[in-house]
């Protein structure tokens, strides 16, 4: 997390990511059940994810997510620290 | 089925993995549906017999994990726990491998018996992914045994490997997760102490665990006599209670040792069993050829379309209402038929018995009458639309619905899981009101309770239908009557459902204020369905329960109606009585009185208010038979029933309060005398004003 803070600038969040491109988790932003329930998803730092869908009103955005596919919803996915693959 | 069982076997698994078809192919007919003690989860348990042996088996809620707070999870996991299974089956879907081995692991570390059931091998063949069982099982330490469950293939040898672990004939070495020496290191210091109150669990290094991060939960069952209880599922097991000094002595170690983790030891953990996932699945899995086509990709383009996302939805919706319309029209005839029939062999019977008018009044007239009314209106549309409902269902498609209106919900502070309870409500608002336990957070699960019934159920279906088609429908072609029957259905629906959100949004910003809570949707692979199961199951337990609780609330109405319409006051029939005063509200909301009092009458049950309606047109003593529409037609008419009117019931209809069974549904899902009465106010003010506002301006604009 230390070093989160040090190169915050680098790091993006989950839900700029657009539809067809990829990201590594760097970190996440919520505590509590919400972390456990993301961790246990697979929502690890280091984990790569690919944003492939998004709902015709815009959000949630589907992301696919260690072979399994999972929606959330923009202002949650804007809690997860990613750094996208470029 | 507490008994007589030789080896206690549970089920295991993420959500839809195949659990509860692997469940019900080993079963068979041998199971039932319970409540897991004290809680609102279904619990199904079931036995079957191999090589002369009695195995009792338990189907455990599906979860991802056993480490955090939900209900399901704490269930779960208490029982692999606690319960001591002999032998702790985890249905695996081979197409997730490393998410489901996060859970895999997790059970290695509570149970030494597991036996692994690689399902889905078929979808995986699809995606291009081989899974080598052998390589699992080395890794893992224990039997993987690779099945496709929905074609039984592969269960025969599951069952082999079940008892060959049960008896112990089939040793297992299960592999536990790498922790990072300092984490080892505190929990190796705590661990005695757990030792000292649980003894008798093949890996105490768990229980640590959850303590050091504070689980209140596992504390709690500590504590309190949970253990023992559950340990009596199994017979062959017997707990000791441990002493509350040891407990404290626990409880205290835990607290020095917790204060000397500076990291979070939750997120360790995960990682360090994520860690050990990727290792396994990545040994075990290899890739074929990717697949030429990605046919859910493709569906979900199409499903999810930002252009026909929502028209593909609504035509949907549409051709379900038409093909139930459709379907149901001529079956329905036949039984009508069919029953009036008998109801005139009845009425023989009575008369030939010599008995008394009143009697048979009330039995043959009333009671029977609206029984026969009830089966013949609702059986046939039940028995098309729940099977369709749920191979919309099993195929995935609600999971796109949610994906796609979750916005608005959002908009609304409400949860994502509503558009699914909401769906749900289509068939039963009772059901759906049930089927709101799914959100977690109270304050979300209550606006999707209160809201749930704003979209018409099955029991409102005949009156929408019957209104239409007497109404609207004489004004088209008769060839395309019933498309524009499920036309309007499609229109009052979505009046509905634009209630539910305006509603929830009113709510979340006035009674329930707060924002909508984190929300994640899995959105399943597309899935052929089986259609013989889901014929079987939505006939047995939709259909057929539905059915049976509207006959059973029918029956005293019934009653209630003929009395209504042959007791006198004066010159006139109490129901006539009634009505006069009722008229005035009537027709301030562009309804009348007639119609008023049915739905007063018809409160148990909405499904005969269109046959107390009628009754209360012809002022005679009975309900009439379903004779042909233009004579119906000419009997609205003729009690100033205009398009006007027609509009207005159908507004009342899906906007009104809910029936008594659902009533008493939310009653017992809130516990709460005031959120019960507001589910009922909430829905009449609704429906009072929207009336009232669409009567006033039509008459305002000239037209009624
Ligand atoms: N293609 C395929 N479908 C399966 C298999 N096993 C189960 N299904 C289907 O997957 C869906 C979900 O199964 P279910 O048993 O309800 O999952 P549960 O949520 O784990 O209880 C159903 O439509 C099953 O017919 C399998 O091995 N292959
Ligand atoms: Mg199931």
């Amino acid at each position: 997390m230390s070093s989160m803070t040090k190169q915050k600038l680098e790091y993006e969040t989950l839900a700029e990511i657009k539809v067809g491109q990829r990201a590594k988790v760097v970190g996440l932003l919520v505590e509590g059940p919400t972390r456990r329930r993301l961790l246990d998803l697979g929502l690890l730092p280091g984990t790569e994810v690919k944003a492939v869908m998004e709902s015709p009103l815009g959000t949630p955005v589907a992301y696919k997510i260690r072979g399994s596919i999972l929606a959330l919803r923009l202002e949650d996915a804007s809690k997860i620290m990613v750094n996208p693959s470029r | 089925m507490e008994k007589g069982h030789d080896y206690l076997v549970a089920l295991a698994g993420n959500p839809n993995t195949g659990k509860s078809t692997v469940f019900n192919a080993l079963t068979g007919l041998h199971q039932h549906v319970g409540n897991w003690p004290g809680k609102t989860v279904a619990r199904a348990e079931g036995s079957f017999k191999y090589m002369g042996k009695r195995y009792k088996l338990i189907d455990l809620p599906g979860t991802y994990s056993l480490l955090a707070t939900a209900t399901d999870e704490e269930i779960a996991r208490n029982f692999v726990l606690f319960a001591h299974p002999e032998v702790v089956v985890v249905v695996v879907d081979s197409t997730t491998l490393e998410r489901n081995l996060n859970l895999v692991l997790q059970v290695l570390e509570i149970s030494n018996r597991v036996v692994i059931c690689l399902n889905l091998m078929d979808e995986a063949a699809r995606k291009g992914l081989e899974v080598d069982a052998k390589q699992l099982s080395r890794d893992l330490g224990v039997p993987v045994v690779p099945t496709v469950a929905n074609v039984g293939k592969g269960l025969n040898d599951l069952v082999k490997v079940i008892a060959g672990v049960a008896s112990g004939a089939i040793p297992t070495s299960p592999h536990r997760f790498t922790l990072k020496p300092e984490i080892r290191k505190v929990l190796d210091e705590v661990t005695p102490y757990v030792k000292k109150v649980v003894d008798d669990l093949p890996n105490t290094r768990w229980i640590t665990m959850r303590l050091l991060e504070g689980d209140a939960r596992i504390r709690k069952t500590l504590e309190n006599g949970d253990l023992a209880s559950l340990a009596t599922l199994n017979q062959h097991v017997s707990i000791a209670e441990s002493t509350e000094a040891e407990l404290k002595e626990l409880f205290d170690r835990v607290q020095i040792a917790a204060s000397s983790i500076r990291e979070s030891l939750h997120d360790h953990i995960v990682s360090s069993i994520y860690a050990d996932a990727e290792i396994i699945a990545s040994k075990a899995v290899t890739k074929t050829e990717a697949p030429k086509i990605d046919m859910d990709a493709k569906l979900d383009r199409i499903l999810t379309s930002r252009i026909i996302g929502f028209p593909i939805m609504i035509a949907l919706l549409m051709g379900v209402f038409w093909i139930t319309i459709e379907g149901a029209n001529i079956p329905s005839q036949l039984l009508a038929e069919g029953l009036f029939w008998l109801e005139d062999q009845f009425t023989l019977l009575f008369r030939w018995f010599g008995a008394p008018e009143w009697l048979e009044g009330v039995l043959v007239h009333g009671i029977y009458r609206s029984l026969a009314w009830v089966v013949a209106v609702m059986l046939p549309p039940m028995a098309i639309f729940f099977p369709l409902f749920t191979l919309f269902e099993n195929f995935g498609y609600l999971a796109r619905v949610a994906f796609n209106i979750d916005r608005i919900f959002k908009w609304a502070g409400a949860h994502g899981k509503q558009a699914i309870t909401m769906c749900m409500g289509f068939g039963c608002n009772a059901t759906g009101v049930i089927s709101c336990r799914s959100i977690n957070s109270p304050r979300e699960r209550l606006i999707a309770i209160l809201t749930n019934n704003f979209v018409p159920c099955n029991g409102r279906w005949p009156t929408l239908i019957l209104v239409t088609t007497v109404f609207v429908a004489p004004m088209f072609p008769s060839a395309v009557s019933s498309i524009v029957a499920a036309a309007v259905m499609v229109a009052i629906t979505l009046v509905g459902i634009f209630a539910t959100f305006i509603i929830s949004a009113v709510l979340s910003r006035t009674l329930l204020k707060g924002e909508s809570s984190f929300f994640t949707l899995e959105m399943p692979s597309y899935r052929r369905p089986q259609i013989f199961r889901v014929l079987y199951t939505s006939l047995i337990d939709r259909t057929i329960k539905v059915l049976y609780r509207a006959i059973v609330w029918a029956a005293p109405a019934g009653a209630i109606i003929w009395i209504l319409g042959n007791v006198y006051v004066g010159s006139e029939t109490l129901m006539t009585y009634l009505a006069g005063i009722l008229s005035p509200i009537g027709l301030l909301i562009g309804l009348d009185g007639i119609i008023l009092l049915a739905y007063i009458v018809a409160l148990p049950a909405n499904e005969i208010i269109i046959p107390t309606i009628i009754m209360g047109y012809m002022g005679a003593s009975m309900m009439i038979e379903l004779e042909s529409m233009a004579g119906l037609h000419a009997l609205f008419v003729a009690q100033g029933f205009t398009v006007v009117t027609a509009i207005c019931l159908m507004l009342f209809s899906v906007l009104h309060y809910p029936c008594a069974t659902t009533t008493h549904t939310i009653w017992k899902e809130t516990g709460s005398a005031k959120w019960t009465f507001l589910s009922n106010l909430i829905p009449l003010v609704v429906a009072f004003l929207v009336c009232f506002v669409v009567a006033q301006s039509a008459h305002i604009l000239g037209f009624g």
